[in-house]
């Protein structure tokens, strides 16, 4: 196995035209499992954690633009008042060990359909930025999953950074497993709200071959809710979002869990997650860190 | 290849590593720093825990390569006696294989969250696995060591 270790951004994407086998390895938490097990046996990888802009962030023209190295970690603590539904997620990845090493662009990069960062980013209408040394495309995240831990980056590019806006209204995100910790997703769904668009967006995790959007459920729910007014939905209406969200998952039977159970779970999910983001206190609907209510 | 890092405040070389060893086997077979724990080597177990730069990270998920020119603190190096006296004095010590993970794990909690509610407790030893004790008395030693 050859290791390669660039310092500088550049060298990066020059080494990676010249060793498009090479594979990345960032937080290492799914490369290192794999190598480990030996399940994989790369001949040469690519530390991409010298590399100073992939752990940077900021805005550009009212778009937040991150680094595909920033961890979750860094996610929750600097990000989780302009990105709530992300950072929510990002709680529930793992435990501290991996969210202080673990990345969104790891979590692109294995495209897993029960990666927690790939609901948010759905919801959240993001792109991905992948670069070469033939220059830089940012691709819709609804875009980049092809199939199970497949996507659109090609062997000579890199993610150098996902954009998304700084939450325009309410997210939120909700997980099933065994646990409240160290659980891959059985399912999981997330939320946001555009109030000035009326606009609804969704992502569903490990229900399908990638992660998902609910499209139908987005146009019902945005054409019911009562933006101006904020009255509460009704009850019919809660289930029939629930019942569109199940209705776009493409669930199998697993280990972890069977379609039926999906479903059901996701119809659970969609409606609480909605609850949540519409009961979300008047000050905070331009965005702002919460997260789900005790006990539910 | 070569790697050359801080471990516990020494410049430490190790030459001819293969590059896909982890930085935990480094720290075990080629340091000969048995503190840290080898029990899953996939990031579930916690028994690796080390400070890499400052930030807890199991060690068995790290490349070897990856903490070249870093500084690494592992059980070993870590300035805990009164954790470590806490998790004797409650009992929280069984087999004894999870508690260095478990030491270095509290370490950072309580520089974090120096009074840490039990639910918080929790959720920062969350990845730290044991198989003995069934965690009461581990929550007991980290409420022992905090006062
Ligand atoms: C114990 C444990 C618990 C976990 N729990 C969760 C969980 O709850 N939820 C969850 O979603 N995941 C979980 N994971 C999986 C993993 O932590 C995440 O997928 C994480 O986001 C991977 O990030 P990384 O930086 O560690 O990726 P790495 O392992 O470094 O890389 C992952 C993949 O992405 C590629 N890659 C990385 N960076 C780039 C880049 N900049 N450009 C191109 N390709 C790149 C790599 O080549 C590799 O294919 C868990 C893993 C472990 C070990
Ligand atoms: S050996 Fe590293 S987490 Fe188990
Ligand atoms: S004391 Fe035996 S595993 Fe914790």
């Amino acid at each position: 196995m050859e290791f390669l270790q660039p310092a500088t951004w550049e060298e990066a994407l020059a080494m990676k035209a010249a060793h498009p086998e090479a594979v990345p390895i960032a937080g290492g938490t799914d490369v290192m499992v794999e190598i480990n097990l030996d399940h994989r046996r790369p001949e040469t990888v690519m530390d991409l954690t010298p590399i100073r802009e992939l752990t940077e962030w900021g805005t550009d023209d009212g778009v937040l633009r991150i680094g595909a190295g920033v961890s979750y970690t860094r996610l929750i603590d600097e990000l989780g008042d302009r990105l709530p539904g992300l950072a929510i997620a990002s709680r529930t990845v793992g435990s501290p060990q991996i969210r202080n090493r673990g990345t969104v662009g790891g979590n692109l990069g294995t495209a897993s359909p029960a990666g927690d960062a790939h609901p948010p980013l759905l919801a959240a209408d993001a792109e991905v930025e992948l670069a070469s040394t033939s220059g830089t495309r940012r691709v819709p995240v609804r875009e980049f999953f092809t199939g199970p831990k497949r996507h659109t980056m090609r062997q000579d590019e890199l993610i150098a950074a996902f954009l998304v806006e700084p939450a325009p209204g309410p997210q939120q995100f909700s997980k099933v497993g065994t646990r409240n910790a160290m659980v891959i997703a059985v399912c999981s769904f997330a939320l946001a709200l555009d109030p000035a668009r009326r606009r609804v967006g969704t992502g569903i995790g490990s229900a399908g071959p990638t992660p998902l959007r609910a499209v139908d459920a987005e146009a019902f729910i945005a054409g019911e809710l009562d933006w101006d007014g904020r009255r509460p939905p009704s009850d019919a209406t809660l289930s029939r979002f629930g019942e569109l969200v199940a209705a776009a998952a493409k669930p199998i039977d697993d280990v972890r869990g069977t379609a039926a159970y999906r479903r059901h779970a996701l119809a659970v999910m969609s409606r609480r997650c909605l609850a949540w983001a519409w009961a979300t206190p008047p000050h905070l609907w331009g965005g702002g860190a919460r997260s789900a209510p005790e006990g539910l | 290849m070569r790697i050359a890092c801080t471990v516990n405040g020494h410049t430490r070389v190790a030459e001819n590593v293969w590059a896909g060893e982890s930085l935990l086997y480094v720290l075990r077979e080629r340091f000969g720093l048995y503190g840290s724990k080898n029990a899953c080597e996939q990031g579930e177990c916690g028994s690796c825990s080390v400070y890499l730069d400052g930030s807890l990270v199991c060690a068995c998920l790290v490349l070897g390569g990856q903490a070249n020119g870093r500084e690494v603190v592992t059980v070993e190096g870590v300035d805990a006696a009164g954790v470590q006296q806490a998790f004797v004095d409650a009992g929280a010590v069984q087999c004894g294989f999870c508690t260095p993970g478990l030491i270095v794990a509290t370490h950072d909690l309580l520089r974090r969250v120096p009074q840490p509610s039990d639910a918080q407790i929790r959720e920062a030893l969350a990845g730290n696995v044991c198989r003995c004790t069934g965690y009461a008395k581990i929550i007991e030693a980290v409420n022992m060591a905090a006062r």
